[in-house]
């Protein structure tokens, strides 16, 4: 599904990230993790196709299609999804306008028809009740005023109406509390299939209670350092990063 | 005229005034009314760039032009070919004219339980004396421009809402140049009477039809009395060729609520002269515009609300996104007498530049003389927001559609206090032609 080669990434002039590998089959679910600025959040930026992040070397490969050149939408309209730490706050634009528009450019870009206004609601309805959201929820403007679980549902809301291929979470379980917390994970779990895949971002284990990885990688000064199985999710939570750093001084 | 090529376009003006005055078909009083204010134009001219309010825009290239002050329209436009600058999916009246002269085939008048008909018919008629003589030319204050379009005013609408009566429909008035006559100038006169707790919404728009140039200086006087209600929406949506001065002047009485939306869209050069009188208790006006332009174009909102009376409110909103070279002033004032306590006094205007090039002049000019008020007045001047544009992007929406919604979202609060919904959609399909955009919903 995602394949990345030896990437390098810089920010306002400074390299964050500086040589990641990591390769994600559909199916897959892959959790990053790392301490705070060790660059999980520029990786899916970068993948996403932030423009102020400069990508100064590596490849992106999304289904064997090299992905940096190619502008946001663009790779959003061939299935790359992120979901915002913090997602931006857009007065006048209702959440149901928002969706459909970006619905129906990616239609458009496919060639397809717009989606009837009858499958569009069935769908809004569909998926609104996977997250618990009430109607009056969507026509509010985007993300003006919601809480923080609000703002978290609404982008796996997103997500699901997008039905990307590759999705990236980052820092999703961040400001939820533990109902919210459940129904997006289900929200997760119920888009999952064979054909896609995800890659979460996250500090704690907590989320991958959750959203079970099948693989765990940790990030450190822009480099994975270590990768393991879930298993490696719950000796980072229980001993912190520092016995890496321990293992990586050695080497 | 162009024989007289040499002079100066005021003085051109002025002989013009005197050689067609034997020509007026207006009564005595009118007559001298003409006359006094062609010797105030004399006297006061055009307004000069070392004016306060004139700071940010020059008329000096208008005023270097040669104008046909008389157009001679030969045969009448087909309803068909300009039906899409009229408001048509709604029932309303209209009023319409073409190079300034009424166009009947065109109008829907009435003088059925209101008075939607032409200014020359009223000021014929001995039944609207009153009304003439107590408003006619009575609250737009002395100024060049105003007197000029006195003097040589032979048109316009005349909106008479009876006491105690709300307008069944709204009211369009629709001034048409064919550009059959190469740089015209017209001058239509409005007068808008609307009487004790009687109701009115009235629909504004210049539309020149071909590339030629036109000059338009408006002028409309709106008297609205005790717990009178009126909204009026100006679509300014014009050529690169059509000038606009739009001198708009609205007195209030005590317990009347006033609106006026300006959307600027499009015009060579536009400045709109709105200026509110407030003379009663309780009297809110609210002003709210959305100008988008580009290329060279240029618009110039110059507002001024007088609140002389206690208990008073004011709105004012006008968001502006300028492109490529066009250039916007604001320059809104706020005149609070001593007396006008317990006033609310708002004012916000907010700009987007688009391009490096663009330009926005914005000015808030608050007076206050009272000392138990509530004024507030805030500008912003800025660029679409780069996160927004990215998280609309990572959701598939194209730089371009991303660039149009949140030019939407910007201007959005204003057109949410469209009343009309047909004026709403009709506004939202001009911005997103302009955008270039077809985002299929109404915001």
């Amino acid at each position: 599904m995602l394949k990345i080669k030896n990437l390098h990434a810089n920010v306002e002039g400074k390299e964050i990230l500086k040589g990641i590998n990591l390769e994600i089959k559909a199916g897959e679910v892959h959790a990053i993790m790392g301490p705070n600025g060790s660059g999980k959040s520029t990786l899916a930026s970068v993948i996403a196709g932030k423009e102020e992040y400069e990508q100064t070397e590596g490849e992106i490969i999304l289904e064997n299609e090299e992905i940096s050149e190619l502008e946001a939408d663009e790779r959003a309209r061939k299935g790359v999804f992120l979901s915002f730490q913090y997602p931006v706050e857009i007065p006048g634009v209702s959440v149901t306008n928002f969706i459909k528009t970006a619905i129906n450019e990616t239609r458009k870009a496919q060639g397809l028809e717009e989606m009837p206004a009858k499958d569009m609601l069935k769908k809004i309805k569909e998926k609104s009740e996977l997250l618990e959201i009430k109607r009056g929820f969507l026509s509010r403007s985007l993300n003006e005023g919601f809480s923080g679980g609000e703002k978290k549902r609404n982008e796996i809301f997103q997500m699901a109406m997008l039905e990307p291929k590759f999705a990236m979470l980052d820092e999703t379980d961040s400001g939820l509390d533990i109902d919210a917390l459940r129904i997006v994970s289900n929200g997760v779990n119920k888009l999952k299939t064979k054909d896609n895949a995800v890659m979460v971002i996250t500090h704690y284990q907590r989320l991958l209670n959750y959203i079970v990885p099948d693989f765990v990688h940790v990030l450190m000064d822009g480099k994975i350092v270590k990768s393991g199985g879930k298993e490696l999710a719950h000796k980072l939570e229980e001993h912190g990063y520092d016995w890496i750093k321990e293992e990586m001084k050695m080497a | 005229m162009n024989e007289l090529r040499f002079m100066d376009l005021k003085d051109k003006l002025i002989s013009s005034f005197y050689a067609y005055e034997d020509h007026l078909q207006v009564t005595d009083q009118v007559h001298d009314v003409k006359v006094q204010a062609i010797k105030d134009f004399e006297t006061l001219g055009f307004p000069k760039k070392k004016e306060e309010a004139w700071k940010y825009t020059s008329l000096n290239k208008l005023l270097k032009q040669d104008y046909n002050l008389f157009a001679q329209v030969e045969d009448a436009l087909d309803y068909k070919e300009v039906k899409k600058y009229f408001i048509h999916e709604i029932d309303t009246y209209t009023i319409v004219f073409v190079d300034g002269v009424y166009a009947s085939q065109l109008s829907s008048t009435t003088h059925d339980k209101i008075d939607a008909c032409l200014m020359s018919s009223a000021m014929e008629k001995e039944k609207y004396a009153d009304l003439l003589e107590k408003y006619f030319n009575k609250i737009a204050p002395k100024s060049g421009l105003n007197a000029l379009n006195t003097a040589f005013a032979r048109q316009g609408a005349f909106i008479n809402i009876p006491k105690n009566t709300v307008a069944d429909k709204p009211i369009q008035i629709i001034n048409f140049s064919t550009g059959k006559e190469n740089n015209l100038m017209i001058q239509p006169r409005n007068l808008i009477v609307v009487g004790e707790n009687a109701q009115v919404e009235i629909i504004e728009r210049h539309q020149s039809l071909t590339e030629n140039p036109v000059f338009t200086n408006s002028v409309t006087e709106i008297f609205v009395d005790k717990r009178g209600m009126l909204d009026f929406y100006k679509i300014q949506n014009d050529t690169h060729h059509a000038s606009l001065i739009d001198n708009t002047f609205i007195k209030q009485m005590a317990e009347t609520h006033c609106s006026v939306h300006t959307f600027s869209l499009g015009g060579a050069l536009t400045r709109n002269n709105l200026e509110f009188y407030q003379k009663g208790e309780h009297s809110n006006s609210i002003l709210k515009g959305v100008t988008l332009i580009e290329g060279k174009q240029h618009v110039d909102h110059n507002t001024l609300v007088h609140h002389t009376q206690p208990n008073c409110e004011s709105h004012q909103d006008y968001k502006g996104i300028y492109d490529e070279k066009s250039v916007g002033v604001f320059n809104g004032k706020v005149l609070v007498e001593k007396i006008a306590q317990k006033i609310n006094a708002y004012q916000s205007n907010n700009n987007i530049l688009a391009h490096d090039d663009a330009t926005i002049n914005s000015k808030p000019q608050l007076e206050i003389f009272a000392d138990d008020v509530a004024c507030s007045h805030g500008c912003t001047i800025g660029q679409l927001d780069e996160e927004a544009l990215f998280y609309l992007k990572s959701r598939g929406i194209p730089a371009k559609e991303a660039r149009a919604l949140l030019t939407y979202a910007f201007a959005n609060n204003v057109l949410e206090s469209v009343k009309i919904g047909a004026i709403k959609k009709r506004i939202n399909k001009l911005i997103a032609n302009k955008l270039n955009v077809n985002l299929g919903f109404d915001l």
